[in-house]
């Protein structure tokens, strides 16, 4: 794994604006979807981003391809600053960043072949006649573990694991350096789970891949990144190498999320840190820690003031007054 | 069995559409004594919620058919009640929570109303005293302020709350049975873990007996204390849950288990089950299961197995369980 940073994301921010209200009581209010978050990501690794629902993850993900535009906050592929881009230079950032979608079923377009599905970027970037890019799609649909028969075939014709398989193809047309995956395989049975992320696994080592792989299901993440960065109400809480994270969580909400997945072993201990209540709203998180309001150590401090994400020792990073030892 | 609850023998139900015939459920096998609880185990399409509405009589018949078998429920065959004797049963004695909370509330009455609704026919009581009652259920499935949500519409809840309220709705007449389909499904995991602590202690405190439907091995392995695995529209494995994760006997149960990732486990690659599930249009001859069975035999692809007893208390469908 080269130590090169690929992707640097700093103090990115994104608020949604929204009509809230009906009638004569409408007011706009802000969803605070990502509210400052800086990580970077090496060049060949797994960075996975996990949380759970509307923690920010996937608008992050959205943001470093600069499919939404940022509040504020800046994303550097390779030292160049994404937003700083004319449409022309996106262009060519675009070859080298790509996204996987979550839902196999509504990323394909059931209208188009697989073959005009894969080879749309080729079209789009203008690269190669269209002999070439059938043949490159051939190349592509093997890749990927399907037959070059199929590309004349619509996806309605596929399974969940085959649509994902045709849009890991996609993803992979123009040869990008990194590969933004969102919750790729949480619309899949478990049994074909397994079989896109040893895929995965496979390209990426054939291809010097780079991927933000973004997930909730805990196991999954685990199993194929190399650090994981937690996410809650579009911060940051923790960050850490995979084996760290897992074995010792600093964070509160970490520890909580780690003790709740059910484990497949009736014999196993369960030590299980229940949350109280439910994840505030993101168009009002509480004062201070955003956690605060659900962590069993909360103290007088975390109401007040936000914890920074601090390096507590050998890349494990941490946003907690707790571990910082800033209590009093 | 004589204490069963409820007795599911040789269903099979089947869908009538212009492309052909679905048999979605085609040989289901289980049991339920009062107070237990049961897995019912599988990937998507395998029959395990079309199992659960078969059991709750709300087929949608036409283009569905209970073609074949025998639900018994506290003695009773289900099957030969008309539909107004069902009403009687549903929401009463046997009640069920849906996967999706939005979906099953209905978006234009309070939540209060709809625990009333439940409590006011079946009980007979007066709505004041229903009201009192589904504030009180609302505590119980921990709602906090019940006595001001009650008056709360389903959008203005999370998800979380609405399966509550859902629970709430199920449980306020004290059924027998309740059926539970891939309850924490669409819900994040912390909440998922407040909802299975609930659920276990509203069973600690009710003899009611719960069908879980479930495609999480997980959840079965805390909650359950039997499970059965369905494969294309079959049980093809049933024992009880110790039994099931540390000696499964069937390919598919063992593959299943094999392909989780687990946390307390590294492996290099995850292992997984070759091929996909069948398409209820080309269902393979002999043992469904046989195209993706590294174990197949000759005899496996011309005939079918049935389900059998390997011990008591341990079923398998399949000539070569994996002892």
């Amino acid at each position: 794994m080269e130590s090169r940073v690929l992707l640097r994301v700093e103090n990115l921010v994104k608020y949604f604006s929204v009509a809230h209200g009906a009638f004569a009581r409408k007011r706009m209010s802000e969803v605070r979807a990502v509210d400052g978050i800086s990580f970077h990501v090496y060049g060949g690794e797994t960075f996975g981003l996990v949380g759970e629902s509307g923690c920010g993850k996937s608008t992050t993900g959205r943001l470093i391809i600069r499919l939404e535009e940022p509040t504020s906050g800046r994303v550097r592929f390779e030292g160049q600053d994404i937003f700083g881009l004319s449409r022309e230079a996106l262009r060519g950032i675009r070859r080298e960043m790509q996204i996987v979608f979550q839902d196999p079923y509504a990323s394909l377009n059931p209208r188009m072949s697989v073959r005009d599905i894969v080879a749309e970027p080729l079209i789009v970037h203008g690269i190669g006649h269209d002999s070439e890019r059938t043949e490159k799609v051939a190349e592509l649909l093997e890749i990927v573990g399907l037959d070059a028969g199929h590309a004349i075939r619509y996806p309605h014709e596929f399974s969940g694991g085959q649509r994902q398989r045709i849009g890991v193809a996609r993803a992979l047309a123009l040869n990008p350096r990194l590969l933004i995956l969102d919750e790729p395989v949480s619309a899949l049975d478990v049994s074909v789970q397994g079989q896109v992320i040893n895929l995965l696994q496979d390209l990426q080592q054939e291809l010097g891949l780079t991927y933000i792989f973004i997930a909730h299901d805990l196991s999954v993440v685990k199993h194929i990144s190399d650090r994981v960065a937690v996410m809650y109400l579009g911060k940051i809480v923790e960050l850490a190498g995979k084996e760290e994270i897992f074995a010792a969580p600093q964070h509160p909400y970490t520890e909580a999320l780690l003790s709740s997945i059910p484990v497949p072993d009736p014999r196993a201990e369960r030590d299980r840190i229940l949350l109280d209540g439910d994840v505030p709203s993101p168009m009002k998180p509480p004062p201070g820690c955003r956690f605060h309001t659900r962590c069993r150590y909360s103290q007088k401090i975390c109401m007040i003031e936000q914890p920074s994400l601090t390096d507590l020792g050998n890349g494990h990073y941490c946003a907690c007054h707790l571990r910082t030892g800033q209590t009093s | 069995m004589k204490d069963s609850l409820l007795d599911v023998k040789r269903l099979r139900t089947h869908f009538y559409t212009d492309d052909g015939v679905i048999a979605a459920v085609d040989g289901v096998d289980f049991s339920l004594g009062p107070g237990e609880t049961l897995g019912l185990v599988g990937e998507s399409g395998c029959g395990k919620s079309v199992t659960a509405l078969s059991v709750m009589r709300l087929i949608p018949t036409p283009p569905g058919r209970i073609a074949e078998g025998e639900i018994r429920f506290a003695g009773e065959d289900l099957l030969a009640k008309t539909e107004s004797e069902m009403r009687t049963i549903r929401g009463n004695e046997i009640a069920m929570v849906f996967q999706e909370p939005m979906t099953s509330l209905n978006p234009v009455f309070t939540v209060g109303d709809q625990i009333i609704e439940a409590i006011v026919l079946h009980q007979r009581l007066g709505r004041r005293e229903a009201h009192v009652q589904a504030v009180e259920m609302l505590g119980r499935v921990g709602i906090p302020s019940p006595e001001h949500r009650v008056n709360d519409y389903p959008h203005e809840m999370s998800g979380g709350m609405r399966q509550r309220v859902m629970i709430a709705i199920s449980l306020s007449c004290n059924p027998r049975l309740l059926i539970l389909d891939e309850p924490t499904t669409a819900l994040d995991v912390t909440i998922q873990a407040q909802i299975l602590d609930l659920l276990s202690k509203l069973r600690a405190e009710s003899e009611t007996a719960i069908l879980l439907i479930t495609h999480d091995l997980g959840v079965v392995a805390e909650f359950a204390d039997r499970v059965a695995v369905m494969y294309a529209g079959q049980v093809v494995e049933c024992a009880d849950v110790p039994s099931m994760f540390e000696q499964p006997v069937h390919p598919y149960t063992i593959g299943l288990l094999r392909s989780i990732p687990k946390l307390n486990e590294a492996r290099n690659r995850l292992q997984t089950i070759e091929g996909v599930v069948p398409s209820p249009f080309s269902m393979p001859e002999g043992c469904r299961f046989h195209p993706r069975c590294e174990y197949a035999m000759d005899v496996c692809r011309e005939r079918a197995p049935d389900l059998r007893a390997l011990r008591p208390g341990h079923d398998v469908r399949c000539f070569f369980p994996l002892v």
